[in-house]
């Protein structure tokens, strides 16, 4: 009974379906054109200085057994959506999120929620600075994001 | 020890109540001959004997069979289940979140059971047999289906999910994660584990086979005494006292019930006399540069005066080094200025200025050349070791072939068989001998190695030479063969001996800084 695409098909639609009505504050579906992948914007609400005024793209990639699988979720820089500075997201827009690792992931988490975690991410966030080595590793990195072992070392941002 | 003088005796040669014991103990022959006036390690009696005498280079494990790790299992899981009076599944999820360690279990269960319970992820409600639930009104969280009369399942946190859902869900943390012991709740945050007969309820039997399959291993991997024996299709385990902290001072070699020989502290093949640390070193060194080196040391030669390594290719005999400029001579190596008019031909091999650079050359040549004599060494037993695999399958041709021939029964040519295994085994320790010898410092004791490496190499050669006699001729040698057999094995024995002893007590001393413990660090020669 290997996981189906079929599967990941049914709950995409219903979380489609959700999300195209009802979102929370800071996050807007931009496209979603088919089940491989979606766009959405997401914004920070307080007024945190590193991200006020700003709007960031994430890109979810679906794998066949998703939701039981993480999906792959990165930032993607256009000319009016930069890539957010933050210490565990680097500047080609990978993501180093717990959340998003095979370890952190539970199936109950969607698209929504992945959103929310993220806009939280950034809101608590005070440092304006990237990752340790972040320069050597967008130049080095040819994995995607789910094939990096990131090691999640601290909890506190 | 009837059966080692039966043996020797040539009454009983056609006896065939002698089943296997001519080849369960190739040193039983040895205090029948006469040998020189090394001392007895008495290896035959103390196999035969509980081990009174235990060598210092044979350390005591266990081998265990898949039936006995899922027995040794069973017995924790229903003592624990007896003595705290929990559920065997539970006791099984609190024997593995500690590690089996049943003491350290029991203890802290006793002092502060909700704690333990809650960090293995058991939390306390009332203890019920899982079931599968058809609940009005309920939306699984993970497919978002409500369809009325799906069926449903949660653990004791009660974060239900849709059956079909959750067997997804096992089916991806078992078959693509190999996850067993650690599988969670799918819930977010939510650490509680699933456990064994909630999954029986769940999954299809060939994925609940695997999961105790993987259950069973992480019994071997959770404990530091166990580890799997790493032949291919060997499903043994072994079981050893030596800690990690102890492998620079012992070199624990094990040998499985399916016949293979390894190392128990890096699950390397059998590399007596070496510890695991130089082994490894020896390794790396030999993947980074013997080739490198050995086309380095024919095809290149240093700049006498910058010591730049130079590769001729062109025929003409002046030199200038592309670093430093100096001119010399490729053949004798002196100042291409002192060469006058006979250029292109040197013959001025005793000048003095050539000596000289040719001296320099030679020192910085001897680290290579040290390398390439073990490397070389190492490399041929190496590769004899493997050749004498194919003896091995020949031996049994032979073997079949000489009873025809000879009118010898099988009892009586199975000498070649301990002669071939012993080629063997001597081969592996003498490939080893020589990366340990690479490493090791000189100091007094080291002389006594090199004497112990030179006999039981001339006698490894002079057994693996009597092995290439045709047919026809082997059964003449065969009194020289169990001869040279139990002398070769005796050696391995001797030498093996001697290094353990030396190890174990810290007197060698390496010219490479073994990390591990307080090892000896010798006078550093690293260049």
């Amino acid at each position: 009974m290997p996981p189906t695409a079929q599967f990941a098909a049914k709950r995409l639609a219903k979380e489609l379906q959700k999300i195209t009505n009802d979102l929370p504050p800071g996050i807007t579906l931009v496209q979603a054109d088919n089940l491989d992948e979606w766009f959405l914007d997401i914004q920070v609400l307080d007024n945190n200085p590193l991200y006020q005024d700003q709007t960031y793209r994430l890109k979810f990639k679906f794998g066949s057994s998703y939701p039981i699988e993480p999906p792959e979720v990165t930032f993607v820089k256009l000319a009016d959506r930069p890539i957010p500075i933050h210490p565990h997201i680097y500047s080609n827009g990978i993501i180093c999120l717990d959340l998003l690792g095979q370890q952190g992931w539970s199936p109950v988490q969607n698209v929504e929620s992945v959103c929310m975690s993220l806009q939280s991410m950034l809101t608590g966030n005070t440092k304006d600075e990237r990752p340790p080595g972040d320069e050597e590793f967008v130049k080095a990195n040819r994995l995607r994001p789910k094939d990096i072992d990131f090691y999640y070392h601290d909890n506190n941002v | 020890m009837d059966s080692d003088d039966d043996f020797m005796s040539p009454v009983s040669s056609e006896d065939d109540i002698l089943p296997d014991d001519s080849d369960n103990d190739d040193m039983s022959g040895a205090e029948d001959f006469d040998f020189d006036d090394e001392p007895d390690p008495d290896l035959g009696m103390s196999k035969d004997f509980e081990r009174k005498k235990k060598v210092a280079y044979d350390i005591s494990f266990k081998v265990f069979q898949p039936t006995d790790i899922q027995r040794q299992q069973d017995e924790l899981v229903n003592e624990v289940n007896m003595i705290l009076d929990i559920s065997k599944e539970e006791a099984a999820i609190l024997l593995r979140h500690f590690r089996w360690n049943k003491e350290r279990l029991i203890e802290d269960y006793m002092d502060r059971p909700h704690q333990v319970l809650e960090a293995a992820g058991l939390a306390q409600t009332a203890a019920r047999l899982p079931r599968l639930e058809t609940i009005p009104g309920f939306v699984c969280d993970i497919c978002c289906e409500d369809e009325e009369g799906l069926q449903s399942f949660a653990i004791k946190c009660g974060h239900r999910y849709c059956v079909d859902c959750y067997r997804q869900y096992l089916f991806q943390k078992i078959r693509e994660e190999g996850e067993a012991a650690r599988i969670q709740c799918p819930s977010d945050g939510c650490n509680l584990i699933i456990d064994a007969r909630s999954l029986d309820l769940l999954v299809t039997a060939d994925l609940a086979d695997r999961y105790h399959e993987l259950l069973t291993r992480t019994y071997v991997e959770d404990k530091d005494c166990l580890k799997w024996c790493p032949a291919p299709d060997c499903q043994n385990a072994i079981e050893c006292g030596v800690k990690k902290k102890d492998l620079d001072k012992v070199v624990p070699t094990v040998s499985c019930l399916c016949g293979h020989r390894f190392c128990f502290g890096c699950i390397l093949n059998d590399h007596q006399p070496a510890p695991c640390e130089l082994v490894k070193k020896w390794l790396k060194k030999c993947a980074d540069d013997s080739e490198t080196a050995n086309w380095i040391s024919a095809n290149t030669k240093e700049c006498p005066k910058c010591n730049s390594t130079i590769e001729k290719n062109g025929g003409c005999n002046h030199m200038t080094c592309r670093k430093c400029k100096h001119e010399f001579c490729w053949m004798c190596m002196g100042l291409w200025s002192e060469h006058g008019t006979s250029w292109y031909s040197c013959n001025r091999f005793e000048e003095k200025s050539g000596t000289d650079a040719r001296d320099a050359q030679a020192k910085s040549r001897v680290s290579l050349e040290r390398y390439l004599h073990y490397y070389n060494r190492y490399a041929n037993h190496e590769q004899s070791a493997r050749l004498d695999k194919n003896i091995y399958i020949k031996t049994e041709q032979k073997m079949v072939q000489l009873q025809k021939e000879s009118g010898m029964s099988w009892i009586e040519v199975q000498y070649l068989n301990a002669a071939s295994q012993a080629l063997q085994t001597c081969r592996q320790t003498l490939m080893w001998t020589y990366a340990f010898a690479f490493y090791l410092a000189r100091n007094n004791l080291t002389e006594i190695f090199e004497d112990n490496q030179k006999d039981l190499e001339m006698a490894v050669e002079a057994l693996s030479g009597m092995f290439e006699k045709p047919v026809s001729e082997l059964s003449n040698v065969k009194v020289e063969m169990l001869d040279k057999t139990s002398y070769c094995n005796k050696r391995r024995v001797i030498l093996l001996e001697d290094t353990a002893q030396n190890l174990a007590e810290g007197l060698w001393t390496f010219n490479v800084e073994l990390t591990g413990a307080a090892a000896p660090s010798g006078p550093s020669a690293r260049r």
